[in-house]
């Protein structure tokens, strides 16, 4: 894919200047307009392209918002509601900020699963994937520390339970926790040096999340981009110019993907908030129900799922480190879902169990809702560390069309493409 | 595609029956038994909603008279009382209703340093359009001191600060939260902020209150340390001419209205752009979808 080779020819005397320079146009004509996209990649493929948008439009908004925002304990709170209430356009550059860390991770799970489905992890993008689980583990970061930045009393809440789940550490060597939670906080408590302290991460991590989004998309041009067959494309005829094929699929895709996002910013914008963070973070009042932001639930249930808290950090951390490792679990030797009748149920599975603990997180930490979460979290490790393994093995796929082009044709051989509808 | 879909409905149906033997009730019995709360139809609800202005007056005359003795609504300047998408009273009259409001401002140190008169009482000033509407109380530990130690909160954010519990299995559950996202319903704040304004009963038998305690069927547990601000015929005389006629549940709508305005005053302009928004958008992603098959027709994909 990345070896295709390059066919800008500069048309002016400037472009040819240039061109010898800095052939910066050279790279995007290559990369983002002749770059051969996949025929065959359906709506799943545009979230990629909702997902940058989106980085750059929290990244916008989050600089505006930085221009009115107080990191102080006594201020940040009251700074918030200035932009809210006084700032010309406040309540809207703040509900798309709000909002738009929703939508992000919305995109991002999808993102995620469809990346599971159709085996895009596997060889040659191992890197890809693990560029992608950097970018997913900064970005929990980034919505982390934001949240904790309106300083209302789901903020500090929030900010007390996760960061003294280190303290947890003490378990393995005496102290250690303990260091590491002080040094978290800047002091003994959380407090103003944290909420401060969590403001300068917060307006680097993105930049990070840039930096990682750059490579990510590096990486992707080397590989290409995988399709839902799983079969590279062999052919000329089994791709299209990513222009203007990919980004008028794309753009249709974000617009519509943008109706949802207005949807919420103008009618629903505390709809996916909590109401407690609308009262100020009070140390000394701890709210009935302490829950994270809703795209965190399913991890938070796996923490309170394990009856011990040290046991509880290693199982939460573990859901996410685990799948740093699944292009080396994954023992198929197909990369597409649609070809693997056995595999697929589990997929859906897993996909159910994700939405199971998402529910679970938010509810009460008692029965029945435990013994659930530890059903489903059971279920969330087999996944990557049995199933994922076993089935592969065992599993006899059914047969791959030859090419992209024969699964289009709606070759004999390609039963499972029935399932991609055509135009 | 179909076998692929009944398979996993089959699969999600059961997964339902396997969840439905458990008991929803049981899921709130560690925190206390679930209070149910009505949903109002309130006026700003909804995808079309809008405050109604009479209503706002209305129910700043509420506050004002009722809710002004103990809670303050200091997030809020004067002069938002006269800005379009609020009660939009006259700026003559509010700039009148400021110089002569209870709770004046903070004006020390004067020149010579001093912070209090010569009768040890504080240095203070008439309010003007731009400053917060205060509550009586000087700080925190004053509004305890005078309220048997409980606090009154402020109210600039109440209705946003408060909400209505679901509790319902979880498929009831995830139905509910469909049906809110679909129209457009975040009201829970107001809704509950009525219910405890309209809440207060007698103790059912084997209630035991607390000193001067008041039972409230809204209130989580029960037992407020607000006494019932509104009595059932009404507490505020609203003129002839402001479209209603005063009782418990008028006061409590109206004011209910108010502080649902106070929390979110930007909701007319936010509603009204977001339609349009929504319309461009509309429109936008039905050209792109064109464009895109017209685009696509040229290859077999």
């Amino acid at each position: 894919m990345a070896d295709h080779s390059s066919t800008y020819e500069p048309k002016s005397a400037t472009a040819k200047w240039w061109d010898e320079r800095l052939p910066i146009m050279r790279l995007l004509s290559d990369q983002m307009i002749t770059f051969p996209t996949p025929k065959n990649i359906n709506y799943l493929w545009t979230f990629g392209g909702i997902l940058t948008v989106f980085l750059l439009l929290q990244l916008v908004t989050g600089i505006i918002l930085a221009m009115h925002y107080q990191p102080s304990a006594a201020e940040a709170f009251n700074s918030v509601d200035n932009i809210m209430r006084n700032v010309n356009y406040g309540w809207l550059i703040r509900n798309m900020h709000a909002v738009g860390a929703s939508m992000f991770f919305i995109a991002v799970y999808i993102h995620i699963f469809r990346g599971l489905y159709y085996g895009s992890y596997k060889a040659p993008r191992e890197i890809l994937w693990i560029l992608g689980m950097l970018i997913f583990l900064a970005m929990m970061a980034a919505g982390f520390m934001g949240y904790a930045l309106v300083w209302g009393q789901m903020s500090f809440w929030g900010v007390t339970v996760i960061t003294n789940l280190f303290s947890s550490l003490d378990g393995i060597i005496p102290g250690l926790g303990t260091a590491i939670v002080e040094w978290l906080w800047g002091g003994y408590s959380v407090s103003g040096t944290t909420l401060n302290r969590f403001f300068s991460l917060h307006y680097l991590v993105p930049f990070v999340i840039v930096g990682l989004v750059v490579l990510h998309i590096w990486a992707l041009h080397m590989t290409g981009q995988n399709n839902p067959t799983g079969v590279e494309p062999k052919t000329e005829a089994d791709t299209v110019p990513m222009h203007p094929y990919a980004t008028s699929k794309d753009l249709f895709a974000m617009f519509a993907f943008f109706l949802m996002f207005a949807w919420f910013v103008f009618f629903l914008p505390d709809y996916l908030g909590h109401p407690d963070n609308y009262n100020p973070a009070n140390p000394l009042v701890t709210p009935p129900h302490i829950v994270p932001e809703w795209y965190f639930l399913p991890f938070y249930a796996i923490l309170r799922a394990i009856p011990d808290k040290l046991g509880g950090v290693i199982m939460m951390f573990g859901a996410i480190a685990v799948l740093f490792f699944i292009p080396w679990l994954d023992r198929s030797r197909i990369r597409s879902a649609r070809y693997r009748p056995i595999y697929k149920w589990f997929f859906w599975l897993l996909v159910i169990s994700c939405l199971a603990l998402g529910y679970l997180g938010a509810m009460p930490a008692e029965e029945p809702y435990i013994t659930w979460a530890r059903i489903f979290t059971a279920y969330y490790f087999a996944h990557f560390l049995i199933v994922m393994p076993i089935v592969g093995v065992l599993e006899k796929p059914k047969p791959l069309p030859a090419s992209i082009s024969d699964a289009v044709e709606g070759g004999k051989s390609s039963s499972g493409a029935s399932a991609h509808k055509k135009n | 595609m179909s076998k692929q879909a009944i398979a996993i409905f089959a699969a999600l149906l059961g997964l339902i029956g396997c969840l439905t033997v458990l008991k929803s009730s049981d899921a709130y019995a560690a925190g206390g038994e679930a209070i149910h709360i009505e949903r109002h139809p309130w006026s700003f609800a909804g995808f079309f909603g809008q405050y109604d202005k009479p209503q706002l007056r209305r129910g700043w005359q509420v506050y004002q008279d009722v809710c002004a003795s103990c809670h303050g609504l200091k997030r809020l300047s004067f002069r938002n009382l006269a800005e379009p998408g609020g009660p939009e009273f006259p700026v003559e009259s509010v700039k009148a209703l400021a110089k002569n409001w209870d709770n004046k401002i903070f004006a020390g140190p004067n020149e010579d340093g001093e912070i209090v008169d010569e009768d040890g009482e504080l240095l203070v000033r008439d309010p003007l359009l731009s400053d917060p509407i205060l509550g009586p109380y000087a700080n925190d530990n004053a509004a305890r001191s005078a309220n048997n130690g409980a606090l009154p909160p402020d109210l600039s954010l109440i209705t946003k600060a408060r909400g209505i519990p679901t509790h319902a299995i979880w498929y009831k559950h995830v139905a509910i939260m469909a049906r809110d996202i679909v129209n457009g319903y975040q009201e829970g704040g107001a809704d509950y902020v009525y219910a405890l304004l309209t809440g207060y009963k007698d103790a059912p038998e084997g209630v035991q209150l607390s000193e001067g305690m008041s039972y409230n069927v809204a209130f989580p547990g029960h037992q407020i340390a607000m006494a019932q601000p509104i009595p059932e015929g009404g507490a505020v005389e609203y003129q002839k001419n402001a479209g209603a006629k005063t009782s418990l549940h008028q006061n409590a709508e109206d004011v209910t209205a108010f502080l649902a305005w106070a929390a979110d005053p930007s909701l007319d302009a936010r509603k009204n752009l977001g339609w349009l928004v929504m319309l461009y958008l509309l429109i936008t992603t039905v050209l792109l979808y064109l464009g895109k098959r017209v685009i696509w027709s040229r290859v077999k994909h």
